[in-house]
């Protein structure tokens, strides 16, 4: 009898561990078939590493179908002759200890080549390194934080801050002070309170903004700060009212923002909250309820349903019928995939495998031009758009709609 | 005129954090245990509340619009009956069973349990069919006079969901106090918290007691999450957690196992922090450092008063 348990044990102990590598390999395995396949068509793989779940799912989930949608497209054209191109995404879930995780993973993954993300600047700063060590092209499309790229230093000596770092987007150094003269200069408000939540994002499109709204002669009547964990604010929003101001300029992301305007208003400071492209979502009107009429946003680039460029771009992405919309930055991922599959038209042509192509992918990046969805898509040396293009947008009838499109000089 | 705005916010943060920090006081002076997962029972009561309005007003939901005043009773009853539910359950299933393990094994069922049904509602709550997905924050419906324009009285602005916070929370207090003084049941549950062994002995059924504590604390937190709900206008999974934490912190500043102490813990707490964020200048004031100051009144009345602002006396016996 003990014999027989013993051998039960063992038998369920073997098997459960053949299920287990079964899991673990067989991604592995896939590949190692079609790469090994040589003549019909080797792998490469594109990366995305986004919020899948959590908070700002809805925006993650739309750069990676965005993503998808490239990689579809490209394979159907046969973009890249002898290769096939594969997606490989990773949920950051917007915290940047998983986001590093996701990225080691990738950068061991040898087929992957280039990677699309991450949502938030707080993240990137974690994944960079780990992708850089391994030479793989990381292109955003929406990290706004000017460090990623220029270094810390960015606003008295820019450095390049990895050579493998490339993003579609603008930055909170042309997004704050592109708010901050719109509110001083087109809305004609002179006074406005400042809240952030602390992050690297918030805090850098605050600071950014500041600066400009204050050089321009405007004041900053109050500065505050919210904790992201929390769900009540009227304690910072009685702190505020005494100061007047006619407008407060919000750094942050939608799932705290939109709350905000929503007691903001309750409690009796009617004033528009304006904030970046981090609360440019459907979501926030959602959170904000009906008091959020008026309430205003800057986005990076033209709206993305006026642009006749993007018309290809958002009829193919209806026809693929995924489950969420593109969101915010389904554009600015799809450019950022086809920025990457340009480089890899010359990188790979000659390549024998996916990860020997790696440095050859980051130095085709530089040279990387085309009319994308968003605008031109080119980099500079520090591996920011050339385009500067910003639209303001605003609440109205439950929805956002574009007020302003300009290039920032 | 601001600090009496900030002493508003604080009184409204508090009797928030009171009516869930009764819930932890009213189990631990029965059976010593620490309900970790109590947080959780006051974000299953603020969905009960948020299904059942999905369930019977979903037309005034789908169209944005204000639910009548007479859906207030419903939601309520809706929040208690999914809070207590789930509260039963765990103390049938998790809590019976280990009644007479180490103190170490309930303590991490707890925990257990917090993390499991705060997952169950984020991954289950949106594949009910007709429910959206709770992966984010989903808006709370706005109710009738209870929701809507805040009142300013001299200059303070006072809103609606403040008044229904802080009724609720004396309605709430009366009927406690009434219950645990003056009815049999509630004096049945004073036997047991100062001698369980004896009061079996003198009849009283103490499984029984022990079940109507958690009702008791699961009834408080759902009527904490529809407050919350009608506060911050929306709800997620997750929101149980900080607020589990402070209502813990709160009972223990006023002496755990005391319902008074837990009322007076959590309006201390929450003025503390709404004051902290008001009139605290520099690098140490504003939101940032609230919880900072919140935990440091927590030991210094630890440290001077180890037994809690009120002491461990009216059901209790640690």
């Amino acid at each position: 009898m003990p014999q027989r348990s013993v051998v039960a044990v063992g038998a369920s102990l073997l098997v459960a561990s053949l299920a287990l590598t079964g899991c673990g390999t067989r991604g592995g395995d896939d590949g190692g078939d079609t790469g090994g396949g040589s003549g019909d068509s080797k792998v490469a793989k594109i990366g995305v590493i986004a919020p899948l779940s959590g908070d700002l799912a809805a925006l993650g989930k739309g750069i990676e179908h965005s993503v998808d949608l490239a990689i579809k497209q490209a394979n159907e054209s046969n973009a890249i002759p002898g290769w096939k191109l594969e997606l490989a995404a990773e949920d950051d879930q917007a915290t940047p200890d998983v986001g590093k995780n996701a990225a080691t993973k990738l950068a061991s993954d040898k087929e992957v080549v280039g990677v699309v993300g991450t949502l938030n600047s707080s993240v990137a700063q974690s994944v960079q390194p780990v992708l850089a060590a391994a030479n793989i092209t990381q292109v955003s499309p929406a990290n706004t934080n000017p460090s990623l790229t220029q270094g810390a230093d960015f606003a008295t000596a820019p450095k390049r801050a990895y050579p493998t770092y490339f993003r579609t987007c603008t930055t909170d150094s042309i997004q704050g002070p592109f708010a901050a003269r719109y509110l001083f200069e087109k809305a004609g408000i002179k006074e406005v309170a400042t809240v952030h939540d602390k992050k690297t994002y918030g805090q850098g499109l605050v600071d950014a903004f500041t600066k400009e709204y204050t050089k321009l002669g405007g004041k900053v009547v109050s500065a505050q700060t919210i904790n992201p964990d929390d769900d009540k604010y009227d304690a910072v929003i009685s702190k505020i009212k005494p100061s007047n101001p006619k407008a407060v300029y919000y750094g942050g992301e939608f799932p705290q923002a939109g709350p905000f305007s929503q007691q903001m208003k309750a409690a009796g400071l009617n004033v528009p909250l304006m904030g970046g492209d981090g609360i440019f979502s459907g979501e926030y009107v959602k959170l904000a309820g009906s008091t959020a009429t008026g309430d205003l946003a800057t986005s990076v680039g033209a709206p993305t349903d006026q642009l006749e460029s993007a018309k290809s771009f958002v009829s193919a992405y209806d026809a693929a019928k995924y489950s969420e919309p593109y969101e915010a930055y389904g554009a600015y991922a799809y450019d950022a995939a086809n920025a990457i599959i340009n480089a890899l038209k010359t990188s790979l042509k000659d390549a024998d495998s996916a990860e020997a192509a790696r440095q050859a992918t980051v130095q085709a990046m530089s040279s990387v031009s085309f009319d994308g969805v968003t605008g031109k898509v080119a980099f500079d040396e520090y591996g920011d758009t050339t385009s500067r293009v910003l639209t303001v947008y605003q609440v109205k009838d439950g929805a956002w709609a574009p007020v302003n499109t300009e290039e920032f000089k | 005129m601001e600090l009496a705005q900030q002493l508003v916010n604080g009184l409204t943060l508090g009797s928030l954090y009171a009516l869930i920090a009764v819930g932890y006081t009213v189990v631990y002076g029965i059976i010593q245990l620490i309900n970790f997962a109590h947080g959780e029972i006051f974000m299953v009561g603020a969905f009960g509340a948020l299904s059942t309005a999905l369930l019977f007003f979903r037309s005034y939901v789908d169209e944005g619009q204000v639910l009548p005043f007479w859906a207030l009773p419903v939601l309520i009853l809706g929040a208690v009956a999914a809070s207590v539910a789930i509260a039963v359950l765990m103390e049938r299933i998790a809590y019976r069973p280990l009644r007479n393990a180490p103190r170490l094994a309930p303590l991490i069922t707890a925990i257990g349990i917090s993390v499991f049904l705060q997952e169950a509602v984020r991954l289950l709550y949106g594949k009910i069919p007709g429910f959206p997905d709770a992966k984010q924050k989903v808006p709370f419906p706005k109710i009738a006079v209870v929701s809507g324009d805040a009142w300013t009285p001299f200059g303070l602005t006072i809103q609606r969901s403040t008044i229904f916070t802080v009724g609720a929370l004396v309605i709430c207090a009366a009927g406690l106090f009434y219950f645990v003084s003056r009815t049999k049941t509630g004096r049945a549950m004073q036997a047991v918290s100062q001698d369980p062994d004896t009061a079996r002995l003198m009849g009283i059924n103490v499984d029984r007691i022990i079940v109507v504590a958690f009702v008791i604390g699961a009834t408080l937190a759902a009527i904490a999450g529809i407050a919350q709900g009608l506060q911050v206008t929306n709800v997620n999974f997750k929101m149980g957690f900080l607020a589990g934490l402070k209502a813990f912190t709160a009972a223990v500043l006023g002496g755990i196992g005391n319902v008074w102490g837990a009322v007076l813990g959590g309006l201390t707490l929450g003025i503390v922090e709404a004051l902290a964020i008001g009139f605290i200048p520099g690098t140490f004031g504003g939101s940032s450092w609230k919880d900072v100051w919140a935990f440091a009144i927590l030991i210094l009345v630890l440290v001077f008063r180890p037994q809690g602002l009120l002491g461990a006396k009216v059901v209790d016996r640690a």
